[in-house]
């Protein structure tokens, strides 16, 4: 018992740091995919008047009476700018709308029924600015999750595809996958028989060579990802080589494409594919491929038979950890990769650092998490059915 | 006198050689040897001595940098291990796994071609052989070490192979258990008239288990022949300490006649020996004789030789006791005797032996700590 509080109590401080730094903060920010409380918070009277209309054609005047009055108090308090941001997502436009009707009534303009406001400006007389301001009434909305699909829900609650020019992020996640089973793919490809190498040969050749694996990853991925737009470009070391060769008689678009990406995010990963398997490898039992061959294996029935099967625990951890962090790459599609070529980051990116949308990034990783999560759970069953 | 008269050789070593790259001294050094059809032998010797390099070399797993090894009057430098259909059982046993013990065994047979019912059939067969049946949907890892060791040896058998060779197949179980499986496997061997090629440090297993034992050491065979001749006839000095307990007392020959010397130890005191070596009167020799060889009191007078002790130490041992001694100026003695003697710490007594039990060897040729 006293043990057991002497392990809680030595990691306390750890669980601490990580519980304040890292754990309640993902926590809040993927809440933003679920909540919606611009509105609700800036405007209380006006939300609650939203959720008590029923939503069909235009609002009564008393509600319009109360969005007046909200919207001049927070253009005075200089709280305006969330709702504004907020109903813009939904309806592009609706910022210069709320902007111009708070100046507007700030100089004296009357806000007393639904027809001053459509005096103000004409389109306070459309029912679209309603219906979105009552999506927006919070304290929950689906709005973000559904967007992050391609999904809309119309008026009447009915889950709508959104139309095909404005459909992305399907496609986003789709690509973002395959591009990460791909980039899996090649490093067991290209890392299994390395990781074999490593752990046949005696420590005292084996230990440089994984000093040469391990050297990839003291130099930062941005560098490296540079460094590959060096060889690849039109007139790259790789280009020449080609074409010194005779394989090619012009240069090969290798960069800024989907081969670059291939390319670039491969070599970047190989190590977390190496390392793990490395290890299971090291774990196996070198006689047993003597025994096999004593039975009367040939090498590649040995291999297939005895080795094979003992090694893949450490394919699908190498297989797993290269798939997660690729999921999330960003720096190096961006870097290699051309505009179609673009992963779920660079848009979770575009909607935390440029758009601001945090509801939109919170709805996107959200969606990139729950895949990984019961990717890792798969994996853990799969390395727990074959026993090292 | 050591060849099993009858039985053909099924292996021979011929002038084989095992140097490594960078190694100054030969692993295996002029190793010529055969192995008779039907044989136990066994390769005895300490760490190092290159006993399983031989076996590995056998195996194919080492190939030898001179000389031929022939299987059957054929040569096999060129066959590689998965054709040489020998069954090995490695120290660690190298069960798969990742397979039930079912089938690890199936396993030979598989890769044979041997299917279905027959596979199944005959891995019935051998887990009765090796006494774990209904063990066989277990992985090796819910077994015990005796266990292990058994379907590794069943593994070994199951393909019926031309030769079987152990290397320090007991080597990680306790000794009860050893001293049983040691019953088994000669039972085995006995039913299925088994050639093995047995590797093993413990010189008790070796004595035990074999039709003949060779010994080795620093990567030559220092001895072969039958449990008998290698324990009451040893070649050398290293032999007559490697194999069974033996005392040592060194001294100085100072006179021969025939085979038979005498000793002045270091002490001054004289005893008397055979000359197991070319010796000459001068030369430094070590005097070897085992523990119950030695009689204690009252000595009979012929052929016979005698010498002062101090005891040292009296112990109990269950079936008899042991009396650590010291000889003044040459050295300490360990002496068997019956458990119904009684002595103690500080008592002078005579000792004697039998000449013929006292073997005299130079001293230059024994290895330092080499001996038990």
């Amino acid at each position: 018992m006293t043990r057991r509080w002497v392990s809680f109590a030595l990691i306390a401080p750890l669980l601490a740091f990580l519980i304040v730094s890292f754990i309640v903060p993902v926590l809040l920010m993927l809440a933003r995919a679920v909540t919606d409380r611009d509105l609700d918070r800036t405007w209380p009277a006006s939300a609650a008047a939203l959720r008590t209309w029923d939503g069909e054609g235009l609002p009564p005047d008393a509600l319009a009476r109360t969005v007046a009055r909200e919207m001049l108090a927070a253009h005075r308090a200089g709280t305006l700018n969330r709702v504004a941001n907020r109903l813009n997502y939904d309806l592009v436009g609706s910022r210069s709308l709320l902007y111009t009707t708070a100046d507007r009534l700030a100089a004296g303009a009357p806000g007393e029924t639904l027809a001053d406001l459509a005096r103000i400006d004409r389109r306070w007389a459309r029912a679209d600015i309603w219906t979105v301001m009552r999506h927006a009434d919070g304290p929950l909305t689906s709005y973000y999750l559904l967007a992050a699909l391609d999904r809309r829900i119309d008026t009447g609650g009915h889950i709508l595809r959104v139309p095909r020019e404005q459909a992305v992020f399907v496609d986003i996640f789709l690509r973002t996958f395959k591009i990460a089973s791909l980039v899996a793919l090649f490093c067991a490809l290209l890392g299994y028989p390395v990781a074999y190498l490593l752990a046949s040969l005696p420590r005292r050749i084996a230990n440089p060579l994984l000093i040469l694996v391990l050297l990839p990853f003291w130099t930062s991925a941005l560098v490296r990802t540079a460094a590959w737009a060096v060889l690849l470009q039109t007139n790259g070391v790789v280009n020449d080589l080609l074409q010194y060769m005779g394989l090619v008689d012009a240069p090969v678009q290798l960069i800024y494409n989907r081969l670059g990406v291939y390319v670039a995010m491969t070599h970047v990963l190989l190590p977390f594919f190496i390392l793990p398997l490395y290890g299971v490898m090291k774990g196996i039992d070198p006689t047993a491929m003597r025994a096999a061959s004593s039975l009367g294996a040939p090498p590649l029935l040995a291999f297939l038979k005895v080795y094979l099967p003992q090694s893949l625990p450490g394919v699908a951890a190498g297989a797993v950890l290269v798939f997660t962090l690729a999921v999330g790459y960003y720096v190096t599609p961006a870097l290699v990769g051309g505009g179609a070529d673009q992963m779920i980051s660079a848009s979770i990116a575009f909607y935390t650092s440029q758009s601001l949308n945090w509801g939109m990034a919170a709805a996107l990783s959200l969606l990139l998490l729950l895949p990984l999560l019961l990717m890792l759970f798969a994996g853990r069953t799969m390395v727990r059915t074959v026993p090292a | 006198m050591l060849m099993a008269g009858t039985r053909l050789p099924l292996v021979e070593f011929r002038g084989v050689e095992k140097r490594y790259a960078g190694g100054s001294a030969a692993a295996v050094a002029a190793l010529d040897l055969a192995i008779g059809r039907g044989e136990f032998l066994t390769l005895l010797g300490p760490s190092g001595s290159g006993k399983t390099t031989t076996l590995m070399m056998l195996a194919g797993f080492e190939t030898p940098t001179a000389g031929d090894i022939r299987l059957g009057g054929r040569s096999l430098a060129d066959r590689p291990p998965h054709k040489r259909n020998m069954g090995v059982v490695f120290q660690n046993y190298a069960l798969f796994p990742h397979m039930s013990v079912a089938q690890n065994l199936a396993f030979p047979l598989r890769v044979r071609g041997v299917k279905g019912r027959k596979a199944a059939d005959k891995v019935v067969a051998a887990l009765t052989l090796v006494k774990l049946d209904g063990l066989g949907d277990r992985r090796p890892h819910a077994l015990s070490g005796g266990q292990r060791q058994r379907v590794a040896l069943a593994r070994a058998l199951i393909f019926e192979p031309d030769i079987v060779l152990m290397d320090e197949p007991l080597g990680a179980l306790d000794r009860q258990l050893r001293e049983h499986l040691q019953i088994e496997i000669k039972r085995i061997q006995r039913a299925l008239d088994l050639t093995i090629l047995y590797v093993t440090h413990d010189q008790g297993e070796a004595l035990a288990l074999s039709d003949r034992v060779a010994v080795f050491a620093g990567g030559r065979m220092q001895q072969v022949g039958t449990p008998g001749a290698i324990y009451e006839h040893p070649a050398n000095a290293f032999v007559a300490g490697f194999v069974g307990e033996n005392n040592r007392l060194a001294g100085t020959l100072v006179a021969r006649q025939g085979d038979r010397c005498a000793i002045q130890l270091a002490g001054g005191q004289i005893i008397r020996a055979t000359a197991a070596d070319p010796l000459l009167p001068g030369d430094k020799v070590v005097a070897m004789i085992r523990p119950e060889h030695v009689q204690p009191g009252a000595v009979p007078p012929a052929c016979c030789s005698t010498l002062e002790i101090d005891v040292d130490e009296f112990a109990y041992h269950g079936d008899h006791r042991r009396i650590a001694a010291n000889v003044p100026g040459a050295g300490s003695l360990i002496i068997r005797v019956p458990v119904d003697m009684a002595a103690q710490r500080g008592d002078r007594m005579t000792i004697g032996w039998c000449i013929d039990h006292c073997l005299a060897f130079s001293a230059s040729e024994i290895e330092p700590g080499k001996t038990s």
